[in-house]
């Protein structure tokens, strides 16, 4: 229990997939507004990490023993199928959680995020209950991240920003900024 | 205006004599006894790095912003600020890259004074850090050494390599402390006999400082005494239950930066929350951050990221604790 809320805060604070190992740059550049938007977005992220983990995990265990050559393209090609299943099931079952989550459900299938989280997960050898705590970890990290950028480009919007840094040019140096805030995390819970 | 009889004019009409390049000169000043001690400890290397980063924030801030900025002061606050931060025996060249790091990335990106979210002298700080690891934790340590001589390779050439070979170096109290378990005298602490950077050693003479500046209303008392009561409660239970593995709660409050954080840079009036409710948490969330990284982290020291991190959280925290408007039920939302 206690290596699962370790496995679980890393992922969130210590090796925030966004901050400190610098993964799924376009959601965080991109849909990081509006507060609103942002912890929408992430509530989407720590969605399809969950099943990419639940994937990762069935691929490891029952398909890539036999064939270890297929294990990126059948990482990319299940997970980004299966999100697609799912968005159509939530669609049809429930429309108002499909225009929370919907729109963005596309747009981080493909995301390197994704891909890392199967790939990190296979690395260190994690089993199912492991995979879902660090996947939902990383997803809180991610939304953690989005929900802080968020709120600080809200009120840099006031501000009498220079031509020269207006919009994306700000927003990377905001990044920079939290991400060398968060150096400070460095190597705790690492015993 | 000298007929004071008739005097047509807009709002506000009761103005006081505070103003901005006021609070912030008052602010340089209350530094220097800070600076002094510094010299007192480091000799001529801590005047020296502490004028390079000044100099490195004064100069873009001169150089980019709008004619004039120069006189309200900020920039100067943050130019010693950076330099009071930094190890005495570094070299030249990278305190003055830290000064106009924070400036131009910290502040004026932002757009200058009052727009910034993040503390622009720790900025400039973290991104020596991270740049420059090895002369960013290298202590010099002064024993029996004339008040002259330097701490180490000050006058480096910029992008070459720092010759070490001559300089003392040592660990600073709460490097002692997390890898060797080694406590530190608190006379020696609070007068800063020991090592670390140029300026959070004397841990005294900043406490006296930063009250005479919050017995003027130039900084709100709030936040300091809010970050020590935390770093101080959380830290008596842990030493309570093992001595020998965490220190006691006076030695974190005078060892390392916590003093100069707390006082100086914490209550940065842009960078801190506008309500006194949110002062509190604030500076709560700096100490609990500050003893956490502290004593389990992989780092000895951890002021500057908690302030860091705390103000990035400020923007929510003004909109947690906005007050009620009056005579209205429900909070005003944004």
């Amino acid at each position: 229990m206690e290596n699962l809320l370790w496995i679980l805060l890393s992922a969130m604070v210590v090796n925030n997939f966004t901050l400190a190992l610098f993964l799924g740059l376009c959601p965080f550049m991109g849909v990081s507004a509006r507060v609103g938007t942002a912890l929408r977005m992430g509530m989407a992220n720590v969605f399809v990490l969950t099943i990419t983990s639940l994937c990762a995990w069935f691929l490891n265990s029952f398909v890539l023993p036999h064939a270890p050559y297929l294990r990126l393209i059948s990482f990319i090609v299940v997970i980004a199928s299966l999100v697609q299943i799912v968005e159509m099931v939530i669609k049809k079952v429930s429309p108002t959680l499909f225009r929370q989550l919907g729109i963005f459900l596309p747009l981080i299938t493909t995301n390197c995020a994704i891909l890392g989280l199967a790939i990190f997960q296979t690395n260190r050898g994690y089993d199912l209950l492991e995979g879902l705590f660090f996947a939902l970890g990383a997803g809180l990290g991610l939304t953690l991240a989005l929900v802080l950028m968020a709120s600080i480009r809200e009120t840099t919007e006031l501000a009498d920003v220079p031509d020269l840094a207006k919009g994306t040019a700000l927003v990377l140096i905001v990044a920079g900024s939290l991400s060398l805030a968060f150096m400070g995390f460095a190597g705790l819970l690492s015993t | 205006m000298n007929d004071p009889r008739l005097v047509v004019d807009a709002s506000p009409h009761l103005k006081g004599a505070e103003s901005t390049p006021r609070i912030m000169w008052s602010v340089v000043l209350s530094l220097l006894p800070v600076v002094g001690a510094a010299a007192w400890w480091f000799g001529p290397s801590a005047l020296l790095v502490v004028l390079a980063a000044t100099l490195g924030a004064l100069l873009p801030e001169r150089l980019l912003s709008r004619r004039g900025t120069l006189r309200d002061g900020s920039a100067a606050i943050t130019g010693l600020l950076v330099g009071l931060t930094l190890p005495p025996g570094l070299p030249l060249w990278m305190a003055f890259v830290g000064g106009a790091f924070g400036i131009v990335a910290g502040k004026l990106v932002f757009g200058g004074l009052g727009q910034n979210v993040f503390n622009p002298a720790l900025l400039g700080r973290a991104f020596l850090q991270a740049a420059f690891p090895v002369p960013m934790t290298t202590w010099p340590v002064r024993d029996g050494a004339s008040w002259w001589s330097l701490c180490g390779d000050n006058f480096a050439l910029p992008l070459m390599s720092a010759s070490t070979a001559d300089a003392l170096t040592g660990a600073t109290p709460l490097g002692r402390m997390k890898f060797e378990r080694v406590p530190t005298d608190l006379p020696d602490l609070a007068f800063g006999a020991v090592g670390g950077s140029a300026g959070e050693t004397a841990g005294v003479i900043i406490l006296l400082c930063g009250v005479y500046l919050a017995l003027r209303g130039h900084l709100n008392w709030r936040i300091p005494v809010a970050v020590l009561g935390t770093t101080a409660l959380l830290t008596l239970p842990l030493h309570l239950l093992d001595p020998a593995r965490y220190p006691s709660p006076q030695f974190m409050l005078f060892a390392g930066g916590l003093m100069l954080g707390a006082w100086f840079m914490a209550t940065d009036m842009v960078t801190s929350p506008v309500t006194n409710l949110g002062a509190w948490i604030f500076g709560a969330g700096i100490g609990a951050l500050v003893v956490v990284i502290r004593l389990w982290g992989g780092l000895a020291e951890g002021v500057m990221y908690a302030i860091l991190l705390m103000n990035a959280l400020v923007p929510f925290i003004d909109r947690a604790t906005q007050p009620r408007v009056f005579g209205t039920r429900a909070r005003v939302t944004s």
